[in-house]
């Protein structure tokens, strides 16, 4: 028996659009969806390895409940009523002590299908929603919603048109979404520039019209005065700015001192090269794109680094334009009606989340600061939170021990649900096996744009394990905690009815081709139509979210330190390579076969003055903690730099494949995890000092 | 020669592996033989830019294999229709032969069947009017399942292109 269906990939974040085939019940060929402009049958590695995922032994099977000390793995099988009852339980002990709101729950951001787990903690009564954005996107996210009044995921790119991208490390080629790498791949072929600033050469700058090398931690310098050159010599687009941009004569006041003279000290790029890349910007404006990225916890000054960018877009006139940055349409500005909430079924908790109690001085939104979880936790204050569920994410596996220890010390009950077997499951105190995407339906995602999609993953076959969907343990959790009436669904097909009712779509149309637009045509709006979702409705330099939180708009540049390097002493830099998915994809037996472990780039003549030769064994070690890696010594990595590969060494035995496979850079990061960054609190991942010696 | 190609444009290809594993789930290979590899060039200063290439290595499917006069016991076959190389798992012992004789490494050992396997181009997808896996699902659309003379065509306007660009 054949069949095909069409689902939704779920190796990466990403979550490409896909076309499963099942022969006997057997999942044997899974490609990008054909239907789909941009992927048409294309897959990354990740997304292809999805089977050897499924058909993988060593992937948690059925749920679990910690006999032994944490960290031991010593675990008893338990069926789903018992480990839910045990939950529910533990769930009551600690609201009865704490109140409702000593329960959090952080995931990977909500993206496409997570609602559900959020209708869950709010129906259990907790505000405290995290999700891990601060160690990624949060600061370019909040900067969009700072200067336009739109969120990161309301912001398109519209690579395929452009003239001219500009990238800050995105790495967009390894780091690898698959409609995206064609899209930039397309413009690079019609003859578009690619300007590429990095610490060092990735597979990214291969493919750059120019790459720039520059010094770590100095990219806001490099914005800084690129927006210097373009006011002082009338490069940005007048009609745009003039009509759009509020906040231009405070932000010429404070750009003076930044020219590229002294940015060149700061970067290491000489003047004339920001000079040039000014002029040519404004010649390809406004089909140019200065990309924010993704991965933006780097330094302390990054979420000011992230408006800079987007300043620089606005005074370029890219944005809403065809080439450019493209804003998200919601369902009603399309003339549609758009997904129903299964939030709004659900009372808001009474109490206030976390950074509520915390005063002024810092930004955040819905999905609040993990940093403020994690202190919080620690220390208790500004209240306790004694329960933690962990979403298919694993903190534990990128941070120190210490750091573990000290959130361990701090829980009461700590709840991990995954299918991957993670660093975070292993220390937790109960284990639910998530079914994979292959085995498992979701609630129906909206993807949004200028022509809001709707998507919609169901499995392709039945669950090969004791594992259950996302929505069956988040309803079954809420039951068994007594608040099984906020979630009444029985079946997948409840949820889809309820989400579906009054939009006019049936699930059968799913069928044809796996997606239902909401309207005909993408919709975008001409300089007359366009309003921002500020309360000026322009792009606001000088933010009323900034005045209200007591945020400063602007942040003076400050040096970053320079590492001892002629002591062996560097700044840590990690990054993504194109067949792993952060710390997930490790023990996949044909993406471990492919890249297994990761090593040390070193910059040569540096490695020359310390003894380190290509393929030497190397001791990195910052003040805690040691580990022995490969050096791959190069002259296309900056002197002050290391860097290497992310998400390997995991240390759960039961992955053989990935066990003690490599160094996991997050053990490094001592102290990391108190630095919050300037006005957006979010992580720093990048400031970090390490040692590396001859073994 | 088989009468096919699978052409790689080096402008499109971004070396992230993908197609090694569509080859290795398409043929249900474990761990061990890999019947494509890309192969990483060093990152070398070219112009200025760095560049860097990620040549993919399937299998020739040459018109006088190697592999095929070294096969003792007939298991290494040309197809007559479109020469398509492959292996006839019936009649193949193990002896390795064609690995030594092959001058690109192409014939890999599968250790769970003890027999040689090798990329075969999809022949069962082409016999359906489909593509090769690595081709149809190549993550940037590198690959090219084409015809012989179609890739000499195709590399002969490449190699003007790029050789003489900087001279306009
Ligand atoms: S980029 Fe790859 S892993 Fe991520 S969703 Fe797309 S196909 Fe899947
Ligand atoms: S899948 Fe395509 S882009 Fe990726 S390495 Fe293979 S040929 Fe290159
Ligand atoms: S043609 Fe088929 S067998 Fe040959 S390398 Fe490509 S996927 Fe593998």
């Amino acid at each position: 028996m054949n069949r095909s269906l069409y689902s939704v990939c779920g190796m990466c974040s990403v979550r490409c659009p896909i076309r499963v085939e099942v022969t006997d019940e057997r999942i044997n060929w899974i490609e990008g969806n054909p239907n789909v402009p941009g992927i048409e049958h294309s897959l990354c590695a990740r997304g292809s390895s999805g089977i050897s995922l499924l058909y993988d032994f060593e992937r948690l099977q059925y749920p679990m409940i910690r006999i032994g000390p944490r960290g031991s793995g010593q675990f008893k099988r338990a069926s789903w009523e018992e480990a839910f009852k045990y939950v529910a339980e533990a769930i009551g002990n600690i609201q009865s002590q704490y109140g409702k709101k000593s329960i959090a729950l952080v995931d990977r951001g909500a993206g496409l299908f997570g609602e559900i787990q959020r209708v869950f903690l709010r129906s259990i009564g907790s505000p405290n929603y995290f999700s891990h954005d601060d160690f990624c996107r949060k600061n370019v996210d909040l900067a969009y919603q700072t200067l336009l009044g739109y969120g990161r995921p309301e912001v398109g790119y519209d690579f395929s048109n452009t003239k001219h991208m500009v990238f800050y490390g995105r790495n967009a080629l390894e780091s690898l979404g698959v409609r995206e790498a064609n899209n930039i791949i397309k413009a690079l072929s019609n003859g578009a520039r690619l300007t590429y600033l990095d610490v060092r050469v990735s597979k990214t700058a291969t493919k750059a019209t120019k790459f720039l090398q520059i010094r770590p931690g100095t990219d806001y310098a490099f914005n800084l005065a690129l927006i210097h050159v373009i006011l002082r010599e009338n490069l940005f687009d007048r009609e745009f700015v003039e009509r759009f941009i509020t906040g231009l004569p405070e932000l010429e006041n404070f750009i003076k001192p930044y020219t590229p003279d002294w940015a060149e000290k700061e970067t290491g790029i000489p003047s004339y090269e920001i000079v040039e890349l000014a002029k040519q910007l404004s010649a390809d404006k406004p089909k140019v794109i200065l990309y924010p990225g993704w991965f933006a916890a780097r330094t302390m000054n990054y979420f000011y680094n992230a408006r800079s960018i987007i300043i620089l877009n606005a005074l370029l006139g890219s944005i809403e334009q065809k080439g450019g940055l493209i804003l998200a349409k919601t369902p009603k500005e399309v003339g549609a009606k758009g997904l129903n909430s299964l939030l709004e079924r659900v009372p808001a908790p009474q109490e206030k989340r976390i950074e509520a109690e915390e005063g002024k001085g810092f930004l955040y939104d819905g999905a609040g600061h993990i940093l403020h979880l994690f202190r919080a936790i620690k220390t208790g204050q500004p209240y306790p939170i004694k329960g933690l569920f962990v979403m298919r994410y694993d903190p534990f596996a990128g941070i120190t021990h210490k750091d573990i220890q000290e959130l361990l010390n701090g829980l009461d009950l700590l709840v991990a649900i995954d299918t991957n077997y993670s660093s975070t499951a292993w220390y937790a105190d109960v284990v639910l096996p998530e079914s994979t995407y292959l085995e498992r339906d979701d609630m129906i995602g909206m993807q949004r744009g200028a022509k809001p999609t709707l998507i919609m993953r169901r499995k392709a076959i039945n669950p090969l394990y004791d594992t259950k969907g996302k929505w069956e343990i988040f309803t079954g959790l809420a039951k068994a905690c007594g608040f099984g009436d906020y979630m009444p669904y029985e079946s997948i097909e409840d949820i889809w009815n309820y989400q579906l009712e009054g939009t006019g779509i049936k699930i059968e149309e799913f069928e044809k081709t796996g997606q239902v637009a909401l309207c005909k045509d993408p919709l975008m709006y001409s300089r007359d139509d366009l309003r921002f979702k500020t309360k000026s409705q322009k792009i606001e330099i000088l933010s009323e979210k900034m005045v209200e939180r007591e945020v400063p708009y602007f942040l003076e540049f400050q040096s970053p330190p320079k590492p001892d390097i002629e002591k062996g002493e560097f700044k840590l830099v990690f990054g993504r390579i194109a067949v792993h998915t952060h710390v997930q994809t490790h023990n996949n037996k044909y993406l471990n076969e492919i890249i297994p472990e990761n090593d040390l780039w070193i910059n040569d003549q540096v490695a020359k003055q310390l003894g380190i030769k290509d393929g030497d064994i190397i001791e990195i070690s910052s003040d805690d903690y040691s580990a022995k890696i490969r050096a791959k010594v190069t002259p296309f990595i900056h002197p002050e730099t290391v860097f290497m590969y992310r998400g390997f060494e995991n240390e759960v035995p039961f992955k053989t494949r990935s066990v003690g496979k490599g160094v996991n850079e997050g053990r490094f990061l001592k102290g990391a995890f108190e630095k919050m960054a300037y006005g957006s609190h979010t992580g720093v991942l990048f400031e970090n000092f390490i040692k590396v010696r001859k073994a | 020669m088989s009468i096919y190609y699978i052409y790689q444009d080096h402008n499109r290809c971004i070396g992230c592996y993908a197609c090694e594993i569509h080859c290795k789930t398409k043929n249900e290979l474990p761990v061990g033989p890999r019947l494509c590899r890309i192969i990483e060039t060093e990152i070398k200063l070219i112009g200025g830019l760095p560049r860097q290439r990620f040549v993919f290595m399937p299998c020739f499917h040459c018109e006088d294999p190697w592999c095929v006069k070294a096969c003792p016991t007939g298991a290494m076959q040309k197809r007559s229709k479109d020469g398509i190389v492959f292996v006839e798992h019936s009649l193949c012992v193990g002896c390795k032969s064609c690995i030594t004789a092959c001058p690109w490494g192409v014939p890999q050992w599968n250790p769970e069947i003890g027999k040689i396997v090798k990329c075969d181009y999809c022949k069962d997808r082409i016999d359906r009017g489909l593509e090769p896996a690595c081709v149809t699902k190549c993550t940037t659309k590198a690959l090219r399942f084409i015809s012989a003379s179609e890739a000499s065509r195709l590399k002969r306007e490449s190699f003007v292109k790029e050789t003489y660009a900087s001279l306009y």
